[in-house]
């Protein structure tokens, strides 16, 4: 009480402080005016918890960059690793080029986007249909987790020679590469729901759709959308994979890559590699983001402090 | 019936839709699980309409297979089971409330798998809430309830569909010693109002004690029935009635018989 009372901007004196103690308490709300800033002082400590350690990470790795650049590469083999004020001035700061990264993109993006919502598609129903009966679960499974290990790179070709080397082909690469997480994550959790519930269900007769729409879909969705956060890095990657090797029509950023690197024009090779990683992450956020919207109320996984 | 007889007996089932008075009748009534594990040895006792029964037992005796036994969640061996009842509200160890739905839908949950139109069961649950004492939480998700708050809208759900016979398993068995009394205290006060007949699987004697009209003492596995002792105290029970001297002469009658062997020796 003294010390709230003495250190406030009212406190006059040691002695004069602590006799006014009592009423000042009473009457005045000095004390906690002192108090509530302290509140958003904290959340503002707490917004730079959660920004400093990714910043200094990004700090220690433009660092090595610049280390590697200058200190390991010769001038002769720089071309290798050009620092990063060069990929910027070069990649992005060279409008001509910037804005042919970003038609590529624009392209990338078009496939990511149909392949992934195909696949979240077709996903979600065969997971729906292996969860309905272990005849259909035992059939799927293996192959759906060959469609997984089968090197996508090494079939590329293939699918671009059966199927033309079009923005169709480029989508179906990314439906293959993005489906299997779909299918694996949402099965587990349309069989994951609670033993109690199940009879609770049974007890009061509902049959198998009412049990699906009720029961397994609503608490399968925290690991449908961990699933469908995976594939859509996923499927920005398989964009770019069946660009890399199609390297016909409209060039995208896997087309532009192959393009840079055969060229040996580092400074745009960076910049395209950075800007389709950055399409990725912001893809993996926006579905974190949508996630947050459905699924964020109720279950523990969505919220964001979910650990000191 | 006895055992022998009862173990060529055909199981059989029998809902008394018709004639709804609350009454639970199981004769020679054994389980075996699929793996062999013999749960539960015939065991023959009836609940009479507006009977409040407390099966008491170790854990592991059979006395939930005893419930699924009466809902129908699983099939008896042998014997014959009857369930005077149109629909039996069934309450589970666990809440078994749905994450994703707020109070109210879940306590509405029952009504939509039935296909109650949606002015009603959203009256029923109205009553419901209201009746176990969850009103103003109607929009809460089940995380942010406490357990004892959570059991509370369990069986509120339980209670839309106005069940003849409710069977409870171990409701309580994982809230703290405070609010299983509050909740005890309540349930008799529904009860009362409602008189369904009831059977109550718990492993705490006072909450059998206190609850029941009629405490079945159940042996360990295999289980069967030790004891059928009468609970002489009229209802409505006070929560003093915990420590009286006649409460504590009821709870060790039923101590002794759960402490005594199968074969009635004590150990």
């Amino acid at each position: 009480m003294t010390a709230v009372n003495s250190a406030g901007p009212a406190g006059a004196g040691g002695a004069a402080g602590a006799g006014r103690a009592a009423p000042g308490n009473l009457a005045d709300p000095d004390g906690w005016d002192q108090l509530v800033p302290a509140a958003p002082r904290r959340s503002r400590t707490r917004a730079w918890r959660a920004v400093l350690p990714p910043l200094v990470t990004f700090g220690c790795f433009i660092g090595l960059w610049y280390l590697v650049s200058y200190g390991l590469l010769s001038p002769s083999r720089r071309f290798l690793l050009p620092p990063p004020q060069q990929v910027i001035q070069g990649g992005f700061l060279t409008w001509s080029q910037f804005s042919q990264i970003l038609d590529g993109l624009a392209l990338t993006a078009k496939a990511a986007a149909a392949g992934f919502v195909i696949a979240t598609v077709v996903g979600i129903a065969v997971a729906i249909a292996m969860s309905q009966s272990k005849a259909i679960e035992r059939s799927i499974y293996p192959y759906a987790v060959v469609l997984q290990t089968i090197p996508i790179l090494a079939i590329v070709p293939l699918i671009g020679f059966a199927f033309g080397f079009t923005f169709r082909s480029r989508v179906l690469v990314c439906v293959l590469i993005a489906l299997f997480p779909i299918v694996t994550n949402t099965l587990f959790g349309l069989l994951s729901a609670d033993h109690g519930q199940h009879d609770l269900f049974t007890l009061h007769g509902a049959g198998r759709w009412k049990r699906l729409w009720k029961l397994q879909f609503p608490g399968a969705l925290p690991s449908i959308f961990t699933g469908l956060r995976i594939s859509a890095g996923l499927s920005v990657i398989g964009a770019v994979v069946g660009d890399f090797f199609f390297l016909q029509g409209e060039p995208g950023l896997g087309a532009l890559i192959n393009l840079y690197s055969n060229r040996l024009e580092p400074d745009q090779l960076y910049a395209a590699v950075i800007v389709a990683s950055l399409f990725g992450v912001l893809t993996f956020a926006l579905v974190g983001l949508i996630a947050q919207r459905v699924v964020g109320g109720w279950h523990e996984s969505a919220r964001g402090r979910d650990r000191a | 019936m006895n055992p022998v007889t009862a173990a060529g007996t055909p199981t059989r089932r029998a809902v008394a839709g018709d004639s709804p008075d609350g009454s639970l009748q199981f004769t020679g009534v054994s389980k075996r699980f699929d793996d062999g594990t013999l749960a539960l040895l015939p065991v023959s006792f009836s609940a009479l309409p507006g009977e409040l029964v407390a099966i008491v037992g170790p854990s592991g005796c059979g006395k939930s297979t005893l419930l699924r036994l009466a809902a129908g969640l699983t099939s008896a061996s042998t014997g014959t089971i009857t369930v005077g009842a149109r629909n039996a509200g069934y309450v589970f160890q666990d809440p078994t409330l749905l994450p994703w739905r707020s109070v109210r839908r879940n306590v509405e949950l029952l009504g939509e798998l039935h296909g109650v139109p949606k002015p009603e069961r959203r009256a029923a649950a109205a009553a419901a809430i209201a009746a176990v004492g969850l009103a103003g939480f109607e929009d809460k998700y089940p995380r942010s309830l406490s357990g004892g708050m959570k059991m509370r809208a369990s069986l509120a759900r339980a209670l839309t569909m106005s069940p003849d016979v409710f069977l409870f398993d171990e409701p309580f068995g994982a809230v703290d010693e405070i609010t299983r009394e509050r909740l005890n205290d309540e349930l008799l006060r529904l009860f009362q109002a409602r008189r369904f007949s009831a059977l109550f699987v718990t492993h705490s004697v006072t909450e059998a004690a206190f609850l029941a009209s009629r405490v079945l003492v159940m042996s360990e596995r295999p289980g069967r029935i030790l004891a059928d002792l009468d609970v002489p105290f009229s209802y409505p029970r006070l929560p003093e009635l915990r420590y009286d001297p006649a409460f504590a002469q009821v709870t060790g009658k039923i101590g002794a018989a759960l402490r005594a062997g199968p074969d009635g020796s004590p150990r």
